[in-house]
């Protein structure tokens, strides 16, 4: 598509707002809607438009097929590995408020999974008092986790793109 | 005419454009327009999310429905044929499958609550839990995930296993895909 001097242009100019907008939605996830995986997929579109226009071999340029790979490993590990450290610090596997780094978190730390219809309000404001308006934990905990998830999904689609565009007519 | 006449209309035209959408691609045999046109559908429907309040699956479904998905099925145009086979000889079966399996569909949801009705079994079971302990303001609930965009608190908190089993089912199906579809030439390429 090189002559195509409408699409090159209006793609230049589209690209930038689409990754920024990724961007939005994945660090943005937990007030407006949105989360890794929309992130992944709206970032994975940019990228994948860049190749459309401007060629195969350019889109490898920008986003590398091997870190691809390495990136679409990473993303599950931290996700994982968020629940393993969350188990390091004594709480279940991917209880959040064990990250909150409060001793006292740690008793009550199994509350949002386990038990999901039990209100212990003295155990809540405990963690009020220590931690202001927001479980640090928790937030921290989802933040990380949906960047795994992002990472994972924009690396795979990208790599599934050039899966796809790599291949030439068999027959 | 109200704000909520016009939305309903809005959503009347949607659907109505929708279905006009679904016919022409089953009935058409040039597949690079079909492709077109199921990219055009994938927008329909997220427009029509959008308009239910749920601009999630709205931006899932115009990225991955319009877009990703788009390239997809024209990549694999490239690599196959443009056109349909004509099908050989006609039979009715298939619509009697089609009528019987979507009267089925339409009947199960006469037992459905209405769309937003509060008295919903699923929002009295543990919506009402996930409001409060996420969002601080609700019910002068004190905030226990701290994230006030509940869907994010469900997915990433509450539901943490099924996230992290989807994230790997996506890892999978990337694998997988790779393994399938790569050429060994590739190699040489990336270095």
């Amino acid at each position: 598509m090189r002559q195509q001097t409408i699409l090159r242009i209006v793609a230049k100019l589209l690209i930038p707002y689409i990754l920024l907008f990724a961007l939005y939605v994945q660090f943005h996830g937990d007030f407006g809607p949105g989360g890794g995986f929309q992130a992944g997929v709206i970032f994975a579109a940019a990228v994948i438009l860049y190749g459309l226009v401007f060629g195969l071999r350019a889109a490898r340029r920008v986003a590398p097929p091997l870190l691809m790979e390495t990136l679409a490993a990473l993303g599950v590990l931290i996700f994982a590995g968020t629940g393993v450290a969350s188990m390091l610090h004594g709480g279940n596997f991917l209880d959040y408020n064990a990250l909150g780094g409060s001793g006292q978190q740690h008793t009550r730390s199994a509350e949002p999974v386990a038990h999901l219809h039990e209100h212990s309000p003295e155990g809540i404001e405990e963690r009020h008092e220590s931690h202001g308006m927001l479980p640090q934990g928790q937030h921290l905990g989802i933040m990380v986790v949906e960047l795994g998830v992002g990472l994972t999904v924009a690396a795979i689609m990208i790599t599934i793109f050039f899966a796809f565009a790599g291949r030439e007519r068999v027959r | 005419m109200t704000a909520g006449a016009t939305t309903h209309l809005t959503v009347v035209l949607l659907l109505i454009l929708l279905i006009g959408t679904a016919i022409t691609i089953a009935r058409m045999r040039d597949l690079w327009a079909a492709v077109m046109l199921t990219g055009i559908y994938s927008f329909l429907g997220a427009s029509w999310m959008l308009l239910l309040d749920a601009p999630d699956v709205a931006f899932t479904e115009a990225a991955v429905g319009a877009g990703i998905a788009t390239f997809l099925m024209l990549g694999t145009l490239a690599l196959t044929s443009r056109r349909a086979k004509a099908p050989q000889g006609r039979s009715l079966a298939p619509l009697a499958v089609v009528i019987v399996t979507g009267a089925a569909l339409v009947y199960g949801t006469f037992d459905m609550p209405h769309y937003g009705d509060l008295q919903a079994p699923a929002h009295q079971h543990v919506a009402p839990e996930y409001l409060s302990d996420g969002v601080p303001h609700v019910q002068g609930g004190p905030s226990k995930v701290g994230v006030p965009n509940v869907v994010t608190a469900i997915l990433a908190s509450y539901r943490g296993y099924d996230t992290l089993g989807e994230t790997v089912v996506i890892f999978t199906a990337g694998i997988g895909v790779l393994l399938l579809m790569r050429r060994p030439s590739d190699r040489e390429v990336k270095q």
